[in-house]
């Protein structure tokens, strides 16, 4: 049955005029139905915990990286000869340009941390399971993007750093056996690290990843709201519904996780200013400071750490003595989050109702993720490299066990209704 | 009046569109891929450079720069020389058949004249810029140190002809550039009599 134009002003009440533009735009264009369906008539399960702020954060961290990055394009120069003085121009010269870089700088780290939450609220309640395979697909493709947003950035300041970081990420290709070394040509468009190859990074980083960030959010959305948001306990709300088609279990998305989202934006905010106002480099962490030298190729810094929210990957690279095993593992590592939906054969999705042995194992994972972070950033001791072997062969036993310990693990039964305490 | 669908007509033109469509963009798609190559002025900057090493000490080294690399050159000693037969045992390429070097430097002391050693100065690792340790004994190495190059990135070892030790990260030893001596003391980096 089709609602007429009148219909909805009725239902709309309110301001007679608001009303009648929206009736005038609803016949042109589905704002009020893309509205319903989207938002004020989607229904996430009403038990939702503070795990569940960190994808509309990643949206909110996305919105502040592309205003910032705009205003930051307004005065970078991306060429070998000026995009350093151009950083220390913004910096020193332009009106509240420190602000803007110091924003663009701390969101760059920030939106790994919330990413990663992101990531890791998935595995405690199991949400890539079935149905929601696409939905952390387009997950981790926007993982991807993102890594090689935040490596084309990284080269802009054209610190030493930036450069050398640059130099051994590139190199990694040259691992691959027999296109290696002209892959790298082809990256660099030249035989090293050169203006060219700054050049085409911003281009990248402006241009071409943002669109896919964009893009891929939108398909990320489209996929969340056709299967639902999954929940701490895991149950499937759409199961049990009210005589109105409503999941019983299900609250209307806005006002209520809108209003509630806005308590984790505060708070976020407050964290976000805290660290961009007080401590922008974070001690070397957000900033490194080999970024202050502009670049150099003939003069590496003594020691090469990518920013931390690589550094657990890095570990595992350095860990292995040969180098093209250690580029393999070191992309296998990243790419093995893809395949998590086939790899566990878990009856249930929470960790709620999750055995012992999946416990242990999400624990020791976690444990050896911050590990290897934590690792990647200190020189390569004998002692370090060990470590990194034994917390590398974790990681890996996380993702490769998983069929054997996911599918004989005891676990408890999946309630039909969530759990939910009024307040 | 209703005539029946040739659907498997259908399917053949569907198919062949898709196909001419695919051919297009695979041909539209070769000048953007083919302008990541290096350009003309990149290839042009990339020209050989030449050296003069006539003040070059003996035990010294000069770095100059081609194609934005350090390229080493090492004025070696006697001594120098001498050392490279002793350390063959540690090393997990002595005769440089893994690794990457013109003909005429696969010899045991990498290089046309054995005093003059060229190298690129970046680690086969992942390409940072080895230190000279040329010191034997040199402590911020290792008491047991031989002399030659250091790799602080990852802790790659090369010898006094830039062979890489075993049991480092670097899997092969330091390139040799194509070069060749246009006089006694002035030497070509990036051409030799192969492709001058």
């Amino acid at each position: 049955m089709m609602a007429t134009a009148t219909d909805k002003v009725a239902v709309k009440g309110g301001n007679g005029r608001l009303a009648a533009l929206t009736a005038w735009i609803d016949e042109r264009f589905p704002l009020t139905t893309l509205w319903k369906s989207q938002v004020s008539e989607y229904y996430a399960p009403k038990n939702m915990n503070f795990w569940y702020y960190f994808g509309s954060l990643a949206m909110l961290v996305l919105v502040i990286q592309i205003l910032s990055g705009i205003f930051l394009t307004m005065n970078y120069k991306p060429s070998a000869a000026e995009a350093f003085n151009s950083v220390e121009y913004i910096m020193r010269d332009v009106d509240w340009g420190w602000l803007i870089r110091y924003v663009h700088s701390t969101g760059a780290s920030a939106f790994f941390i919330v990413i990663y939450l992101h990531m890791f609220r998935a595995l405690l309640y199991g949400s890539y399971q079935k149905p929601r395979e696409l939905l952390w697909i387009f997950g981790m493709l926007l993982y991807f993007c993102l890594m090689g947003e935040a490596f084309f950035g990284y080269l802009l300041p054209w610190g030493n750093m930036s450069y050398w970081g640059a130099q051994v990420i590139v190199s990694l290709f040259g691992a691959i056996p027999y296109v290696g070394d002209a892959l790298m040509e082809f990256i660099r468009g030249d035989y090293y690290i050169s203006d060219v190859t700054l050049n085409r990074f911003f281009a990248l980083h402006v241009v071409a990843l943002p669109f896919a960030l964009v893009f891929l959010t939108i398909a990320h959305l489209i996929a969340l709201h056709e299967v639902g948001s999954n929940n701490p306990d895991g149950v499937e709300i759409k199961k049990v519904k009210g005589p109105d088609g409503i999941p019983l279990d299900g609250i209307p998305f806005h006002p209520y996780y809108t209003v509630k989202d806005m308590v984790g934006v505060g708070v976020f905010l407050i964290l976000f200013c805290l660290v961009m106002f007080f401590a922008p480099t974070l001690g070397g962490y957000f900033l490194e400071h080999a970024n202050f030298d502009p670049a150099n190729a003939l003069q590496t810094p003594p020691h090469i750490a990518p920013v931390w929210y690589f550094t657990p990957f890095y570990a595992i690279l350095r860990a292995v003595p040969n180098k093209g095993l250690g580029a393999a593992l070191m992309g296998l590592a990243v790419l093995l989050f893809v395949f998590l939906p086939w790899l566990d054969r878990g009856k249930v999705r929470s960790i709620r109702q999750r055995g012992p042995l999946f416990r242990f194992f999400l624990c020791a994972f976690a444990i050896s993720f911050l590990a290897l972070g934590w690792l990647g950033l200190n020189p390569p001791t004998p002692t370090y490299t060990m470590l990194s072997r034994v917390f590398g062969a974790v990681y890996f036993a996380f993702f490769l066990l998983m069929p054997w310990y996911s599918s004989v693990d005891r676990t408890k039964p999946v309630p039909t209704r969530v759990t939910y305490h009024a307040h | 009046m209703t005539e029946a669908v040739d659907t498997g007509r259908r399917h053949f033109l569907t198919v062949a569109t898709v196909a001419t469509g695919a051919v297009g963009a695979a041909f539209v798609a070769v000048p953007f891929l083919a302008s990541w190559k290096p350009s003309a002025r990149a290839k042009a900057m990339g020209a050989p450079v030449e050296v003069d090493v006539s003040r070059l000490e003996p035990g010294a080294m000069m770095k100059v720069e081609w194609r934005g690399k350090a390229i080493f050159i090492v004025h070696r000693t006697p001594q120098m020389l001498a050392q490279l037969e002793g350390v063959t045992g540690e090393l997990r390429d002595p005769d440089s058949a893994e690794s990457d070097q013109p003909d005429y430097a696969v010899n045991l002391a990498r290089a046309i004249k054995p005093e003059y050693l060229v190298l690129v100065g970046v680690c086969t690792h992942l390409g940072c810029a080895p230190l000279e340790k040329f010191t034997p004994g040199d402590v911020t190495v290792s008491a047991d140190w031989p002399g030659g190059f250091f790799c602080p990135c990852h802790g790659s070892k090369f010898d006094m002809s830039g062979r890489v030790f075993k049991d480092v990260p670097a899997p092969t030893n330091l390139p040799v550039p194509p070069y060749q001596f246009v006089s006694d003391t002035r030497i070509v980096i990036g051409a030799d009599k192969g492709n001058a």
